[in-house]
């Protein structure tokens, strides 16, 4: 049964249920309503709610447990010296799966009948040929052990799907059958049907804790593969990133270094511009503008914050990479080769970090209270001694805060250097060569044709969590200064 | 000043007086006028910082909305219709077919440009596939005359939009300098026009070696499809938990790590999102590569944390009495926050998703780790359903496919990408704008 349908009947369960259930609590008050514990739509929403939450539970836990199920079933039938040279279990999986995928298309498409794509033995039929005909392209011949595990695949799937169907439905009308018994005058549906909404706001405020989770274990695990595959010291401490570009073994030198240094050089310049930029906005929109100067230069300086990144690469790429090489490049200084290099990145990055300076710093400098200031002038102070001498330290630790957030802002950045930085990874000074960053080389491992379970693919993870550890320190470590700030005055 | 004047006797005997500036004074006036042009010069660099992008985008970019056509009449007879169909390269003799008439027919019409087959090729294109379609769709307009409008080759479409001047153009298997007097000539005849590019806003994206034909067209669909699931996951989710969190949530540890979490969350950078859509969805629970369904689910987790702060604001600037009123006459507190402090609080909670809807349509990091990538989009998707499934990509990531390929018609289609994104974008925000303006109480 296909997957829509069968949410589409368990919705017509909950519909049904919901008219019934209010219909029969009002019965029981004698058809008058103020004789009900609850209003008469609680009595029908209670049961809608018991036909829909159970059975939409079992079914996206089922959902969740199907593969691992299935795949376990059928790699305990798959014998031991399947594994050739230079391969893994995952790939001789991926191979099963995409047998057992093709053959769905060559049922759906009717070149093959059911029982014919249950029987069909690599002996008598060239499965690879008779897939290719449907538009199902498989990289290899395939194995009799393989079509076997994909049509055992292909038929476990089959049975717990309806399986599935089944115990879903049973679920689903026993639930709505269980509150609609319970439908009396005397029942407290109200506070049954509250209690249900409060556990699903509960449920959606957890999404951001899932969410941490699965970015933790997706991180994890496959750092923890990377590293079985790739001694973690070299990878820390080796000052080369040399991938292979066959994707299968061969000697790669996978060393982060190199990426770090990038990642934090261009940071490093993007600061630069960004941060002194910004500040001297945020004093002079919060200290000396006129309101309506500041209604106007402040929501457009906020304009370069709503810009997607996408464009701020482009225009590195194309407008400032060529800019710069008319300046610095082989017709007159010769300092820069091409347009992708540090200073390129760093300079956009610095552009798009601007409002972000600024406005986080303008609430800083505005929560400072009007006493300091007065008292500062009352002493014969000029205006620019109290912002030097009063309200920057007094917003010190704040925008420190909000300069580290920036700062991780820059790190986690991947468009600009993807496209504005080069792909050269090497550990220079000079800020007109091209180097590479963290996110750059993410986006390229994974985004090329190497294979997902060698050290040049799962690199990325360990680059991710790299990356994740440091954003994230540099957030709790901003946020801290804000929120120890903030106390003072509040 | 005009009082120390007046009265020379009366200063002498004090050092210094509050009229007299005197030289300490005009230094600290000094360095208050030079700090106020630093802020000044600041808020100037960063406003002529947006004034540059936005021209470079404007002037790069509206030349990808027009396209150089030319207007053929052009006959195929039967015979030549089978020979090409009979050859391998079936594209390759249509075309060949084409340029002879078409050389034919100038010759004809006594043009004084001296020019060869080898120069119309260069001009025109590759119009084959064009032509064998339209003949393959209607075989009974063989050997009638039809008027084909076909796109002129990439170089030759920059030379009518001035990326390519007769003082830069490098000779080139593409175009050579020479063409530039044939090119003129046609212009001058009324065979090459300029027309708008209708192909770029509904067309799918092209090969790598045809930028004249790529569109946006399909990515804009992507696009959609991808916000729709991120408005339907993302609104529901984010206003549930922020009424959670500020509705309902006791002051326990368990509340702080949401807190936390979410706050954290808001500072991840978008990349590692894409990283756990690779790993989770795609890998882990095995849903299709490049489809929208996984790019929305991306982005709604990305957006959550924007939604809920924002809505949360909005809960919060809803007073206390507007609860203790609907306390007192009688309505549970869950009655209360549906029935009264939400419907106030919608005007803000809407602002706030446009908004984080307006942040999801412009990245692209993610949706290039699963899969979303321009070259995908090569079709348009046959249904509402398969419109969530079928591999798409995205606006933003169609953009960057553009921009990393190697021909640099494409940069300029690129470009015209941003002033469409940018569009939707500026569209957006005005509604959350107004939105903002004609329904937000102050309280």
């Amino acid at each position: 049964m296909p997957f829509t349908w069968l949410v589409l009947i368990i919705l017509a369960i909950a519909a049904f249920g919901f008219v019934m259930g209010r219909s029969r609590a009002l019965q029981s008050a004698g058809g008058d309503s103020r004789d009900l514990h609850s209003l008469p739509v609680y009595y029908g929403s209670n049961v809608a709610m018991w036909a829909i939450v159970p059975a939409a539970a079992v079914l996206i836990i089922w959902l969740l447990a199907q593969p691992f199920f299935v795949n376990s079933r059928v790699l305990a039938t798959l014998p031991e010296d399947i594994v050739s040279e230079g391969s893994s279990i995952g790939l001789v999986m991926s191979d099963v799966r995409r047998v057992a995928e093709g053959l769905d298309v060559a049922v759906a498409q009717g070149a093959m009948t059911r029982e014919e794509a249950g029987s069909i033995n690599s002996e008598s039929t060239d499965v690879r040929e008779r897939l290719g005909e449907v538009g199902v392209a498989l990289g290899s011949n395939v194995s009799p052990e393989v079509l076997g595990g994909a049509q055992l695949y292909r038929s476990l799937n089959a049975t717990a799907s309806s399986i599935m169907a089944v115990v879903v439905l049973v679920i689903a009308m026993g639930g709505a059958g269980w509150a609609y018994s319970r439908s009396h005058a005397t029942f407290r549906a109200r506070n049954t049907v509250e209690r249900g909404i409060l556990a699903l706001l509960i449920f959606a405020a957890s999404i951001a804790i899932l969410t941490t989770i699965g970015i933790l274990f997706a991180l994890l695990f496959n750092t923890v593969e990377f590293f079985r595959l790739y001694p973690a010291a070299d990878f820390f401490f080796v000052t080369k990133w040399a991938p292979s570009f066959s994707g299968r073994g061969g000697a790669s030198d996978l060393g982060v270094l190199p990426l770090l240094w990038g990642t934090f050089y261009i940071s490093l310049i993007a600061l630069l511009v960004a941060v002194p930029i910004g500040l001297f906005s945020a004093i002079y929109l919060s200290e000396y503008a006129s309101p309506r100067v500041r209604g106007i230069a402040k929501p457009l300086i906020e304009i370069l914050a709503g810009i997607p990144t996408i464009v701020y690469g482009l225009f590195a790429l194309l407008t400032v990479g060529p800019l710069l090489v008319t300046m610095f490049g082989k017709d007159t200084v010769g300092w820069m080769q091409g347009g992708t290099a540090v200073m390129t990145a760093g300079l956009v990055m610095g552009i798009m970090l601007i409002p972000f300076v600024s406005s986080l710093s303008d609430d800083i400098i505005n929560a400072v209270p009007q006493a300091m200031r007065d008292g500062s002038y009352g002493l014969g102070a000029t205006q620019s001694e109290t912002i030097r001498q009063v309200i920057l330290p007094a917003a010190l630790p704040g925008i420190v805060g909000a300069i580290l957030l920036a700062a991780s802002r820059a790190i986690g950045e991947t468009m600009i250097v993807v496209l504005g930085a080069g792909a050269a990874a090497r550990l220079s000074l000079n800020p007109f060569e091209a180097m590479t960053t963290i996110t750059a080389k993410i986006v390229s491992q994974l985004t090329g044709d190497a294979d997902f379970a060698s050290p040049e693919a799962l690199v990325a993870f360990a680059l991710g969590m790299t990356l994740f550890v440091l954003t994230l320190g540099l957030n709790v470590f901003a946020l801290y200064i804000v929120r120890k700030y903030r106390e003072q005055y509040d | 000043m005009t009082d120390a004047s007046m009265t020379p006797a009366a200063a002498a005997p004090k050092k210094s007086s509050l009229s007299v500036v005197d030289a300490r004074t005009r230094k600290r006036n000094a360095a208050e006028t030079r700090f106020r042009m630093y802020g000044v010069a600041a808020i100037a660099v960063g406003l002529l910082f947006l004034l540059f992008l936005f021209a470079s985008i404007l002037r790069s970019g509206i030349p990808a909305f027009t396209q150089t056509v030319m207007d053929v009449e052009f006959v195929l007879t039967q015979e030549q219709f089978e020979q090409a169909e009979s050859k391998m390269l079936k594209t390759g003799e249509y075309q060949n077919i084409f340029v002879n008439a078409l050389q034919g027919q100038l010759e004809e019409s006594g043009f004084e440009v001296a020019f060869d087959a080898k120069a119309i090729e260069r001009i025109v294109g590759k119009p084959g596939g064009t032509i064998r379609s339209f003949y393959l769709e209607n075989p009974d307009r063989v050997g009638t005359p039809v008027s084909f409008e076909l796109a002129a080759s990439s170089r030759v479409d920059g030379y009518f939009n001035g990326r390519v001047t007769r003082d830069n153009i490098v000779d080139s298997r593409f175009l050579m300098a020479s063409d530039l007097d044939l090119v003129d000539a046609l212009e001058d005849a009324g065979i090459i026009r300029g027309a708008f590019n209708w192909n770029f806003i509904t067309g799918t994206d092209s090969g790598v070696d045809n930028p004249g034909g790529a569109g946006l067209g399909a990515s804009v669909i992507g696009s959609f499809f991808m916000m729709l699931v991120v408005l339907f996951l993302s609104l529901p989710i984010g206003v549930a938990a922020s009424i959670y969190l500020e509705e309902f949530a006791p002051k326990n540890r368990w509340t702080d790590l949401i807190e936390v979490n979410i706050s954290n969350l808001a500072a991840v950078p978008s990349i590692v999102f894409g990283i756990l859509g690779l790993a989770v969805f795609i890998q882990f629970a095995g849903l299709p590569q490049s489809a929208p369904l996984v790019g929305g689910l991306v982005l709604t987790l990305m957006t959550l944390p924007t939604i809920i702060i924002s809505t949360r604001a909005s809960l919060a600037a809803v007073p206390p009495s507007i609860r203790d009123a609907a306390l007192g006459v009688g309505a549970s507190k869950m009655q209360s926050v549906f029935h009264h402090v939400l419907p106030l609080a919608m005007p803000g909670i809407l602002t706030g998703t446009i908004i984080g809807l307006a942040q999801a349509l412009g990245e692209t990091a993610p949706l290039l780790l699963i899969g979303m990538v321009g070259f995908v989009a090569r079709e348009y998707p046959e249904g509402f359903l398969s419109g969530f499934t079928h591999a798409n990509s995205a606006m933003p990531a169609q953009i960057y496919t553009w921009a990393s390929r190697a021909d640099p018609g494409f940069y300029e289609k690129a470009w015209g990408g941003i002033i469409i994104l940018l569009l939707f974008l500026i569209t957006m925000n005005a509604i959350a704008v107004i939105l903002r303006r004609r329904f937000e109480r102050r309280w």
